[in-house]
């Protein structure tokens, strides 16, 4: 681990930085997009029974690639954990981070990092055994609190009980193995805490019964989750926040996988703009016309994606909720593509 | 003078090859627009950690909560180094007894621990440990005021008094006076070939003065009872899960080590001063004392070292099983901050120091302990 750390730093420190057009020139170059993603987390990113990577980000990977490359299929995964995740993105070693990660001003900033558009709501919450008959994050005085090492949630969990001015003991374990069998095998501690989704993902492959635990109703955090990229290459920050956006204008339009080709003769002018029949917006973003097209064939609109990956005939049996388009009562929101 | 040409050239192109690095990182990381220098170790941390020496909340500084993981890390290492050398030193003289059944365990201890991966032995015992201890509502309570449960070992403490520090200034004194004592009864054996009868006199200065200032300081003896609150026992004195499974991991991985290298110390002391021992009559036990461990000391000292310096570098395995040590608390810093190549520089410069130190002092107990030729 330390190896490999210490070799991305010295490759991020010596890397020449990124500039406009250089990742784009790159990918086509080699012919495939570099993905990262995480090590496994149900509907998130994660090896399927067949072992081909599944999930909302790995999703996102394949739209890029059938963007940029016209071709959804030619992405190479790698699995970063929470730890060295960034490091691989400065360094080089990934084109894009599509990997649950929270947006926030010091990873826009000093960490010298872009994002795109926010393609998933989440908030830090906690889950409990049901059997302690807990309703609400206030009565946990002086528990002890597992999370995961290198994320957002220390933070967040130390802010919390400071301002409702009550005790607690935090478990930080890095391995996520480890974190796990601490909560739902040996018990060392009462309360999990991290990304809803998260532990709805968690929930879903390790509780014998979903019953079992119950995740309460606090949010403690605002944690939007979005794709990143280098700062500096303007061009390929931009492509990766238009096939984000692509996602979402598509499933408001009604454009899905199934019927794509067939919307192309449609008479709305921004279903015209956005499939290419009107040309210009991809040559605004140095891609082939057809770019969206490519993407809403290849994975679906952001409903389907959502559906598929941590909906409500999946394990994780999400709602929609924050996550529903804006006119449907959600957050999902893109700016016009014309 | 070719060589000395050549060392110098050899030098001067390592220094500028690093000095190039540098300035090439400096230049790529400012256009890349990430953030550098040490200042945010005085920023506001904003995290908890499970356990610390000194006292430290969420709204200290990074540094201070890297200080505590450092502190977390001497803690670790120097204990697993004293407890390590003690099992060793007994184990690795045990294999060679005379005793098959104790020479069979202690072979069979040495050979079944040192041959697993150190971290699978710490994520073995950590699990074993909060998946037999019961949840803390259920503890076990075999004596009042110690409780055993998952969340760890509580026990009573006594309650900070002013008459405990000046116990402490006793026995230091007490301890100065015992070697002084010792000198004198080395000299007066060199002298006379008797060597004076010191154990009770050592007790006594030992025990006496602490004993006695803390009763003149008042005697206090009130108990800080831990009890169940919420979800967790508040009050007395902790020892975590984390740091019980990591010390006795580290402690049982590097007595093997050591075992070997005591006993290898012991095989390469000459057969012929055993003999020379025994016929002059002395017992085993003193042969051993007295004339194999000082001789086989020179042959283990140097290897001993480098079991030290392992030890303190291993600790840090500790993060696998949540022990917040430095290289923890130094990757939640990183995570927050961004900052990795400060942190890691950190870790660098804290784990050369330690490792310096200890191979500093074992190279002057070395000196030491040299044969001195008459």
């Amino acid at each position: 681990m330390k190896v490999f750390l210490a070799t991305l730093l010295v490759t991020t420190a010596l890397c020449s930085a990124a500039e406009a057009g250089e990742t784009l020139d790159r990918i086509k170059a080699r012919g495939s997009l570099v993905c990262g993603v995480s090590e496994g987390i149900a509907g998130f990113s994660a090896p399927d029974s067949t072992g081909k990577w599944a999930g909302m980000d790995v999703d996102f990977c394949h739209a890029l690639s059938a963007a940029v490359l016209g071709d959804a299929d030619k992405v190479t995964f790698k699995a970063l954990t929470a730890q060295n995740r960034f490091t691989a993105l400065q360094s080089g070693e990934v084109d894009v981070l599509s990997r649950v990660t929270t947006y926030t001003l010091t990873r826009d900033t000093a960490l010298g990092l872009d994002f795109g558009a926010i393609l998933f709501y989440d908030g830090q919450g906690f889950m409990v055994p049901a059997k302690l008959n807990i309703t609400s994050a206030k009565e946990l005085d002086g528990a002890t609190v597992c999370m995961q090492t290198g994320t957002t949630n220390e933070l967040n969990v130390a802010d919390f009980f400071r301002s409702i001015g009550k005790p607690f003991s935090p478990l930080a374990i890095e391995d996520v193995n480890e974190l796990n069998n601490a909560f739902f095998s040996s018990g060392r501690c009462d309360v999990y805490t991290g990304d809803t989704s998260g532990l709805a993902a968690w929930r879903s492959s390790l509780a014998k019964s979903k019953e079992d635990y119950v995740i309460l109703p606090e949010l403690i955090s605002k944690e939007p989750l979005a794709a990143a990229v280098r700062h500096g290459d303007q061009q390929f920050g931009d492509i990766v926040r238009w096939v984000g956006f692509a996602l979402i204008e598509a499933e408001e339009k009604g454009i899905s996988q199934a019927n794509a080709d067939e919307m192309k003769t449609s008479a709305d002018p921004t279903v015209q703009a956005l499939l290419g029949v009107s040309p210009g917006n991809g040559k605004a973003l140095g891609l082939d016309e057809a770019w969206a097209l490519n993407v809403v064939k290849a994975v679906g609109n952001y409903g389907e994606i959502f559906e598929r990956n941590v909906g409500a005939k999946t394990p994780l049996g999400l709602q929609r909720g924050t996550n529903a388009l804006w006119n449907k009562g959600g957050l999902i929101y893109a700016p016009p593509a014309r | 003078m070719r060589r000395w040409v050549f060392q110098l050239v050899v030098t001067v192109s390592f220094v500028s090859l690093l000095g190039l690095l540098g300035f090439i990182a400096a230049g790529n990381l400012a256009r890349q627009g990430i953030a550098t220098g040490y200042g945010f170790l005085f920023g506001e941390a904003r995290f908890e950690i499970s356990e610390s020496i000194i006292a430290y909340s969420a709204a200290n500084s990074y540094g201070r909560a890297l200080v505590v993981g450092f502190l977390n890390t001497l803690k670790v290492s120097l204990l697993a180094i004293v407890l390590a050398t003690f099992i060793g030193t007994a184990v690795g003289i045990a294999r060679l007894s005379s005793n098959k059944l104790l020479a069979g365990v202690a072979g069979t201890y040495v050979e079944a621990l040192r041959n697993i991966p150190l971290l699978l032995q710490l994520s073995f015992w950590y699990g074993l440990l909060t998946v037999t201890l019961p949840v803390p509502r259920a503890a076990l309570n075999p004596v009042t005021g110690v409780f055993l449960s998952n969340r760890g070992v509580v026990l009573p403490m006594l309650e900070p008094h002013a008459a405990f520090g000046h116990a402490a200034i006793a026995l230091v004194l007490g301890m100065a006076a015992v070697s002084l004592l010792n000198r004198f009864a080395k000299r007066r054996q060199e002298k006379t070939g008797r060597r004076p009868t010191i154990a009770p006199a050592v007790l006594l200065l030992l025990v006496g003065p602490a004993l006695a200032s803390w009763y003149f300081s008042g005697a206090p003896t009130a108990l800080d009872m831990p009890r169940l609150q919420g979800f967790n026992f508040i009050g007395g004195m902790r020892l975590s899960p984390e740091f019980a499974a990591l010390l006795f991991g580290l402690t049982a991985y590097s007595a093997t080590f050591i075992a070997e290298t005591v006993r290898g110390g012991i095989l390469a002391v000459s057969k012929g001063q055993s003999e020379a021992g025994r016929s002059l009559g002395l017992r085993p036990g003193l042969i051993m004392r007295l004339i194999i461990l000082p001789q086989a000391l020179r042959m283990i000292i140097p290897p001993m070292t480098s079991q030290y310096l392992n030890m303190t570098k291993n600790s840090s395995l500790g993060v696998a099983i949540a022990y917040p040590d430095l290289v923890a608390i130094g990757n939640i810093t990183m995570n927050q901050t961004g900052q990795a190549i400060e942190v890691v520089s950190i870790f660098m410069v804290v784990y050369l120091t330690i490792s310096l130190a200890i191979s500093g002092f074992m190279n002057w107990y070395n000196h030491r302990m040299a044969l001195v030729t008459r």
